[in-house]
């Protein structure tokens, strides 16, 4: 079964048919997996990574680093989710060390995220402090390096 | 570069003989070497290089770029000074870190110190192992088809190969019986390569036991090419010298280049007997005197930390290999089921053409490059070599052209 959502995960536009085939299980069984997945939400989102700079087209990423206070029931989670709720906040995670919510986020331009952060992020109550840092340049996103696509450089035929 | 008799000035006296040397050029070169036909695939070879948009199910080796960590260690070795000679048999550490893979993998233990020898691919293993065994005259056993270094290494090493046909009817395994009949007193080796290039063939264990009787029965040396052996598919591989009193009687040729895709690295290995191997390295020290130290270094680490990427790329290999055989035999070229490497080898017969004219005819139509079964040996004629070491949607885009060819040409 892992199998077929490892398959899924490198390309989501393998058919059921292909991996029915790939893996020598009924196709029946594939398609029932997948739905089941989609439904319990094993499988979250069939997306493409799209390297946005091919397009000419800019696009801003922060990585912030907030400090928070946590809450008497609740921990971190409260205060993650006002925050993660703003549709900006392309990722946020919980990590450990010297602060506590680490969250990517996306904008047009270096403007629009210093006003995110100066307007929604740092007046909340929960939020200590924060550090931006803008990313400079994306090397490699979900695994897949974004400029050098590496492939064998192979002659036409070998014995 | 070499320089060439007619490059000599007019004042050498070579120069006299200018157009003699150029009429009787073959006269310069060894018999033997004439008596070797020179790659098949020549013609192939320019006609593709010459077109755009072909697809090539024609290439024997994986599509995989080395993983990361091995070429890392490479550079290190480089940028710490690692750029001498080492021992005429490779680094020990090497050795020591092979003789751990195989007892670990097949349950066979050799001597890192005495019976291991790392050479420059598995291909001067092969050679080695020729030179080091063959008396003029001495005939070797090989199945047929196979792979194409196998006859002239054993004709350059003074011997003389004896095919033993393989058939589709037994999924391209060489049988006892079929071996049996052409031993004579001239018969010093078998030698067998499975899995198998150019049909993705294995040999299942009793198959293996029964020539390893026949090999003590008639006292012969069987070499057994197992460069293909990680890549193997719903079955377990048999090392050769692992079955009962096969380690002193045989010599294991194997490498690094399918295994962790490190095909221009070009290091391999040979593990037999110490006396076996002290005589392949007096032909070693002599011709190569190591394998290049770089690569050595990054096959430890391949050994120490590739398992991981071993087990990524099987997985994908067998997927495709699922994908082309079904493919293949609904299009109407029946393939057997490939059990190792990554070939599909199909039956061609029903279009009524040679395995050369559909390779080329569907080149020229279809943009699709597969390699004719007759460039394997004469039983190889009938099929054609379809590697999948090629991405999915490439071999899926192949498979839809053959289909159209094929039913073009029924």
């Amino acid at each position: 079964m892992e199998q077929i959502f490892q398959i899924l995960e490198q390309n989501a536009r393998v058919t059921p048919e292909q991996i029915s085939t790939m893996l020598g299980i009924p196709v029946g069984e594939v398609e029932k997996t997948i739905k089941q997945a989609e439904k319990n939400k094993t499988i979250l989102k069939y997306k493409t990574i799209i390297n946005w700079a091919k397009l000419g087209k800019e696009e801003i990423l922060a990585l912030i680093e907030v400090k928070v206070i946590p809450q008497r029931d609740a921990g971190f989670d409260t205060i993650a989710e006002h925050i993660y709720r703003f549709p900006q906040v392309y990722s946020a995670y919980l990590v450990s060390g010297t602060y506590d919510l680490a969250i990517l986020v996306k904008g047009k331009n270096m403007q629009e995220i210093s006003s995110f952060v100066t307007e929604k992020l740092a007046p909340l109550e929960k939020v200590q402090s924060t550090v931006t840092h803008f990313l400079l340049k994306r090397y490699k996103d979900d695994g897949e390096i974004i400029e050098l696509a590496e492939e064998a450089k192979r002659l036409p035929i070998t014995l | 570069m070499p320089r060439k008799l007619n490059d000599y000035p007019s004042h050498c006296n070579m120069s006299r003989k200018h157009s003699i040397t150029i009429k009787t050029f073959d006269n310069f070169i060894s018999q033997k070497v004439n008596s070797i036909p020179s790659s098949g695939i020549r013609k192939f070879f320019d006609l593709l290089s010459s077109m755009e948009g072909v697809i090539s199910l024609s290439i024997g080796e994986p599509d995989f770029v080395t993983p990361w960590h091995i070429r890392e260690a490479a550079t290190f070795s480089l940028e710490k000074g690692y750029t001498m000679y080492t021992s005429n048999y490779g680094l020990l550490e090497l050795r020591q870190e092979l003789a751990k893979y195989l007892e670990l993998h097949y349950g066979v233990s050799y001597h890192p110190e005495h019976e291991i020898l790392i050479t420059v691919g598995s291909s001067e293993g092969l050679d080695l192992a020729m030179r080091a065994i063959l008396n003029p005259g001495d005939e070797v056993i090989i199945p047929d088809p196979c792979y194409v270094a196998y006859s002239p290494c054993i004709v350059l090493a003074g011997g003389i190969p004896i095919m033993v046909p393989t058939s589709r009817e037994n999924n391209f395994a060489i049988k006892t019986s079929d071996i049996e009949p052409r031993i004579t007193k001239r018969t010093k080796a078998i030698l067998i390569g499975y899995p198998a290039n150019p049909t993705g063939a294995i040999m299942p264990k009793e198959e293996l036991a029964k020539i390893a009787k026949l090999a003590r029965q008639y006292n012969l040396l069987v070499m057994s090419d197992e460069i293909y052996a990680r890549l193997v598919y719903d079955v377990e591989h048999t090392c050769f010298t692992s079955l009962p009193e096969m380690k002193e009687q045989a010599i294991l040729l194997s490498g690094f280049s399918k295994t962790y895709a490190m095909t221009g690295w070009r290091i391999g290995y040979a593990a037999a007997n110490s006396q076996f191997i002290e005589a392949m390295t007096r032909i070693h020290q002599y011709t190569m005197l190591c394998a290049p130290i770089m690569t050595q270094m990054a096959a430890i680490e391949a050994l120490k930390s590739g398992e991981g990427d071993i087990e990524v790329m099987v997985k994908e290999y067998d997927r495709r290999r699922r994908i082309i055989v079904k493919g293949l035999n609904e299009i109407g070229l029946p393939c057997f089921e490939p059990k190792g490497a990554f070939y599909a080898f199909p039956s061609i017969k029903a279009t009524g053409m040679t395995s050369e004219e559909f390779a080329e005819k569907l080149l020229l139509e279809e943009k699709v490059a597969v390699i004719p079964g007759s460039t394997f040996g004469q039983c190889g004629e009938g099929f054609i070599r379809c590697s999948y070491a090629t991405s999915l949607p490439n071999i899926e885009e192949a498979l839809k052209r053959m289909g159209r060819f094929v039913n073009k040409n029924h």
